[in-house]
């Protein structure tokens, strides 16, 4: 949030510095295309959110930018997609969070070959050096962050489960993270199965370990969507004074609590859906700016406390 | 009595199913455990058991696990809509519960309408209400969650979790279903119209049967067991977003295969389907419960399983062949 206020800054000192002698000089239009997955996810939707609400800023703000927005199901949409973009709107840069990092590849290098600036978010491609800026959260520092506080905060002796997003390398990346943080403690991970980022998968998930488990301190979800189900689960068990649980990714409801000072939720680990307004920003100031807008951006995971949990609240978005 | 066999194929499975879970954990065959796995099962349950019909009747839905993240959705609005108006007490709930009942049944419908009135194959019909349902709730909820008003919840809640001791109402409703639903296709008309017309529709019409209307009647009846399933489900998270029902289309497919039910029409078991279904759900909650094998590979195990039971049958009809 800092970091979008930051940002803005950025974009109205540059707008404001460059003035209407520069816009003159380059009257004509240029085209962002932004191709992202569908909301089929609460993060996903969040993301979408995030992408329209920059996207119609930004339009307002830069009257020679315009952006082409689409949403795909799978890899394969979303390789058309871009060749649509290519095709028929001859776009000057291209944003994109591959859906898959394979698929994906050759697509976006044909993009870059063109000659086009092009901006991968989240998910890296998995031929380095095609893109000419990266934005990403940090999967690494997801896990290791909520490693850290279950570290610091359970006993020695205590016993954790844990719930998997849907099998993918990030997920491996993030939980490999968590286990790493807790190496060495004495808290003890009962338990891992897959809980696929998904609400009614997560309460069976968690159903299974409560009658597996007869003692269970605390419950990484990795996930907010998840978290829910898991509640719900320890709920119905009656055990909620038994354990504490800690999702991830700044779900508006879950940060809600923490700001209420729920004891069953302490804290959460971000992982901002937001990033997709860094990527779309820094994108369009390479075109509006004079400012350097190649490398890599990564955004941190950061700890939600109920002391910090207000400017992590977004209660407009879906998310 | 070599037939028997076959028949009872699935029950047999079932019975081995809980004789490996027992034995590996204590905890399987505790009653929080059982209430827990019976439960759930019912929402695949009842859909299952509407999806016999079809099937059998020679039809397909792959709509299902859309139209019920679809239903819960209209559900949820509608309660939180009527909120102001009504407050928070049974009558606001039983207006979402008319909701998805005749949403349900409307939806049902619309599918079966446009199988019999317009002449569209029932793949390529629901596989498109499939993704219109699903986009839908999608943008109701505007990418994220709709989600129940807290108060309603609350009041709300003991339709899935209370119910008399350990039955809890999922499990009542599924059992009620399940017998009223075998009645029907061993002992009422409408049942053996329905095992007629999937085993040669062309006889079926010339024995003046209706084949449109009963094949349309299927589809509302699927419908109106969506329905029910979201009455139930939504006091469960109290939520639906687009990732509510994935994939429970061919959850409830599967079972009524592993059930005994051909695929091609023309006989149904309902039962069967409801061996089917609770074995698909203990496969999971033994898993779960036992480390046996890597999670990655609790789908492989499952299709192990449906593979197998297509193949019982198909021995079954050579047998009958002969």
């Amino acid at each position: 949030m800092k970091r979008r206020s930051l940002m803005k800054a950025a974009a109205l000192v540059a707008a404001m510095g460059m003035g209407t002698a520069a816009f003159a000089q380059d009257a004509e239009k240029k085209i962002i295309g932004v191709s992202i997955p569908s909301a089929t996810h609460g993060f996903m939707g969040g993301l979408n959110w995030h992408a329209q609400d920059t996207i119609k800023r930004l339009g307002e703000t830069y009257p020679n930018l315009e952006f082409v927005l689409s949403t795909a199901g799978d890899p394969s949409k979303q390789v058309n997609d871009i060749e649509d973009m290519m095709a028929t709107r001859n776009i000057d840069a291209l944003v994109v969070l591959p859906f898959e990092s394979e698929p994906l590849t050759a697509p976006v290098k044909a993009v870059k070959d063109a000659g086009k600036f092009v901006t991968v978010v989240d998910r890296g491609l998995s031929q380095e050096g095609i893109e000419d800026l990266y934005v990403a959260g940090d999967n690494t520092a997801f896990g290791r962050v909520a490693g850290e506080y279950f570290r610091e905060n359970l006993e020695p002796g205590s016993k954790v489960v844990v719930l998997r997003g849907i099998p993918t390398t990030l997920d491996n990346e993030r939980v490999e993270a968590f286990q790493k943080a807790l190496e060495g403690s004495e808290v003890e991970i009962l338990d891992m199965q897959h809980g696929n980022w998904n609400r009614d998968d997560a309460f069976a998930v968690m159903q299974d370990y409560l009658s597996k488990y007869p003692q269970i301190n605390a419950v990484w979800a990795a996930d907010d969507d998840m978290a829910i189900g898991v509640l719900e689960a320890i709920s119905a068990a009656n055990r909620n004074d038994e354990m504490w649980v800690i999702g991830g990714a700044g779900m508006k409801e879950i940060v809600k609590r923490i700001m209420d000072g729920d004891k069953q939720l302490p804290v959460n680990v971000t992982y901002p859906p937001a990033l997709i307004s860094s990527a779309i920003e820094m994108t369009a100031l390479n075109f509006v700016s004079n400012a350097p807008m190649t490398g890599r951006f990564i955004i941190s995971s950061q700890l939600i406390t109920p002391e910090n949990a207000e400017q992590y609240y977004y209660p407009d978005s879906p998310f | 009595m070599k037939i028997d066999l076959h028949t009872l194929g699935p029950l047999v499975a079932l019975v081995a199913l809980v004789i490996l879970g027992a034995l590996l954990n204590s905890a399987f065959l505790a009653p929080a455990n059982i209430t827990n796995v019976l439960a759930r099962s019912a929402f695949i349950g009842l859909i299952a058991v509407g999806m016999t019909f079809v099937i059998t009747a020679g039809g397909l839905d792959l709509s299902v696990g859309s139209m019920a993240a679809f239903l819960a959705g209209i559900t949820i609005i509608a309660m939180n809509a009527a909120l102001p108006s009504l407050g928070v007490n049974w009558g606001t709930i039983m207006l979402g519960m008319v909701v998805a009942v005749l949403g349900g049944i409307a939806a049902g419908w619309l599918n079966g309408a446009l199988v019999t009135k317009a002449r569209i194959e029932p793949f390529i019909v629901t596989l498109g209400t499939m993704g219109i349902f699903r986009s839908l709730v999608t943008w109701l909820a505007d990418g994220g969650t709709l989600s129940l008003d807290y108060g309603l919840r609350t009041l709300y809640r003991p339709v899935y979790y209370g119910g008399i001791g350990w039955l809890t109402w999922p499990i009542i409703a599924f059992a009620v279903v399940a017998v009223c639903g075998e009645w029907t296709m061993r002992h009422s008309r409408f049942g053996r119209h329905v095992e007629a017309i999937g085993s040669n529709d062309r006889v079926a019409r010339y024995s003046a049967i209706d084949v449109n209307r009963m094949r349309l009647l299927t589809y509302v009846l699927l419908g109106l067991l969506v329905g029910l399933a979201v009455v139930l489900y939504v006091p469960r998270l109290g939520s639906a977003s687009g990732s509510t029902g994935v994939l429970w289309e061919l959850e409830a497919i599967a079972a009524v295969i592993i059930g005994g039910t051909a695929l091609k029409g023309g006989r149904g078991r309902v039962w069967g389907t409801v061996v089917g279904v609770l074995i698909l759900s203990l496969i999971d909650n033994i898993l779960n419960l036992a480390d046996l094998v890597s999670p990655y590979l609790n789908g492989a195990i499952q299709g192990v399983i449906i593979v197998l039971a297509v193949v019982l049958q198909r021995e079954k009809r050579t047998a009958e062949e002969r």
